[in-house]
């Protein structure tokens, strides 16, 4: 039976894998019953987070050089190159308070016409910042390590964003850690509507940073190259109204019923290295107040959040969409 | 006295960071399976502390590290060693190019095992990212198998089961 006769091989070593055949036949049952458990239900979620947790000390180890070189370089930056650097962040402070005041006045004008017509008022949301570590997953997925978890807040679906636009989501909470999903992978979808007419659709991954795709638009879809996408806030797993993607090709040339289109994301997913956690708050204005930042977790309250397109269009006023999706200022440049 | 098993696991951890380590984007389908190689490299030349449920351990690690499906990698990588475990006596006398040849073979079926259960699960992708790092690790073995034989030899030394 054994495929080794004896117990020694050629070179007189002794063996114990007397049987090898049967030792991969346990391993492959048992794998595939992990992979059946872990693909099909949600068994095996608490074995993993402790797994991952659990992995987290080796991924900080292999994060640490580029952290090291990241704080040499602001630490042993020239002091003129501060000074500039502190300049022009001042300069852009200023410039975006400005911004600021004007959209607080139209956030006031938003809720006072939202009163008028009788619809909830939305409550900026809250948000924590994260850091990705520098750890590269599987190559043919976009999954990313944040040094945020269940201990911060973090939960599982919460999205992520940058300064330029949505980053993903989290997948796993690994309570100091977790694992997020970028858009850009091909396991992940997020509804999204065209800011100039308000047209909504689903922008799915590809597996390429630089891309989404846009498989659901009809021939008669009224989409153009350089039309901006944001959230629309259906699904409620995204907040609405943050930018998502620009749009780079549309290709009708297929016989097919459906347009090819393709998008940019609007946030740099190949350069992350901070992220936004969003806690969406769900209820009225009068619920703004923001708990007390501590210093473990630097809470950033943005003032008036580019915030304005409702979680739910009403279905009798089909313009709102649209125009609440042209308030953001940050989405339409 | 045995020779100690640590130094393997160690390797084992070592070629997990050598996978997770941060590479720019444009290199990311160059980079080795660091950890297929060790399993096949063990399992050929220390098949009696280096079997089956080793590789699967590995895999298991492999797994959690990378985040995919819990079990892939630990399939994979238990039917490699598995294949090297009928096959070493053979393995152990080919000339170097022979058994580069035969490493690059295992590896690009374990790729297909991979691509299987990706495929069962709907995630099928045929690109670089797959089958980049089969090629670069058929490059890497006759180094890597240099620098592994010389640990082996001084594990082996202070072994009396190998007299």
């Amino acid at each position: 039976m054994s495929p080794f006769p004896s117990p020694a091989d050629s070179e007189g070593r002794a063996y114990r894998n007397a049987s090898p055949s049967l030792r991969f036949f346990v391993t492959a049952i048992l794998s595939l019953a992990l992979m059946f458990l872990d693909h099909r239900g949600t068994y095996l979620e608490d074995i993993r987070a402790h797994l991952g947790a659990a992995m987290y000390p080796l991924q900080v180890a292999i994060n640490s050089p580029t952290a090291g070189a990241r704080w040499l370089r602001e630490n042993l930056a020239l002091r003129e190159r501060l000074i500039s650097e502190n300049a022009q962040l001042r300069r852009e402070a200023l410039a975006d308070r400005a911004e600021l005041q004007r959209l607080a006045a139209l956030q006031a004008e938003n809720a006072r016409i939202r009163a008028l017509l009788d619809s909830k008022a939305r409550v900026p949301d809250r948000v924590v910042v994260g850091e990705i570590l520098a750890v590269d997953m599987d190559p043919l997925r976009h999954r990313v390590i944040l040094n945020r978890g269940g201990r911060d807040g973090a939960y599982e679906g919460q999205a992520l964003i940058d300064a330029s636009g949505v980053v993903g989501q989290i997948t796993r909470d690994q309570q100091a850690s977790s694992e997020a999903i970028l858009i850009t992978d091909p396991d992940h979808a997020v509804p999204v509507e065209v800011v100039r007419n308000g047209l909504r659709t689903i922008a799915m991954g590809t597996g390429d940073l630089e891309r989404l795709s846009l498989p659901f638009l009809t021939r008669n879809a009224d989409i153009k190259t350089g039309d901006v996408l944001v959230t629309s806030g259906l699904g409620g797993a995204f907040p609405a109204g943050y930018p998502v993607g620009t749009v780079t090709t549309v290709d009708g040339s297929s016989g097919d019923a459906f347009l090819e289109v393709a998008a940019r994301p609007t946030a740099s997913l190949d350069r992350l290295h901070e992220v936004l956690l969003v806690f969406q708050q769900r209820g009225t204005a009068a619920s703004v107040v923001d708990p007390a930042p501590t210093a473990a977790t630097p809470v950033v309250e943005p003032a008036p959040k580019v915030e304005t397109a409702p979680v739910t269009p009403p279905p009798d006023t089909p313009t709102a969409p649209a125009e609440a999706g042209a308030t953001p200022a940050g989405a339409t440049e | 006295m045995r020779a100690p098993r640590w130094p393997i696991w160690l390797l084992v951890v070592l070629a997990l960071v050598a996978e997770l380590l941060p590479l720019p984007a444009a290199m990311q389908p160059l980079r080795p399976a660091w950890t297929t190689m060790l399993v096949i490299y063990w399992s050929l030349m220390w098949p009696g502390r280096f079997g089956v449920f080793s590789a699967f351990l590995v895999g298991l690690l492999v797994d959690v590290a990378h985040g995919s499906l819990l079990g892939q990698h630990a399939l994979s990588l238990s039917l490699v060693a598995y294949l090297v475990l009928r096959l070493h006596l053979q393995m152990r006398v080919f000339p170097l190019w022979q058994l580069t040849l035969s490493v690059f073979a295992l590896m690009m079926l374990e790729a297909f095992a991979l691509l299987w259960v990706d495929g069962a699960t709907g995630r099928a992708e045929f690109g670089i990212g797959r089958w980049g790092p089969v090629v670069v690790a058929g490059l890497f073995w006759p180094i890597l198998m240099a620098a592994m034989d010389r640990l082996r030899e001084r594990l082996e030394r202070r072994d009396s089961s190998f007299a």
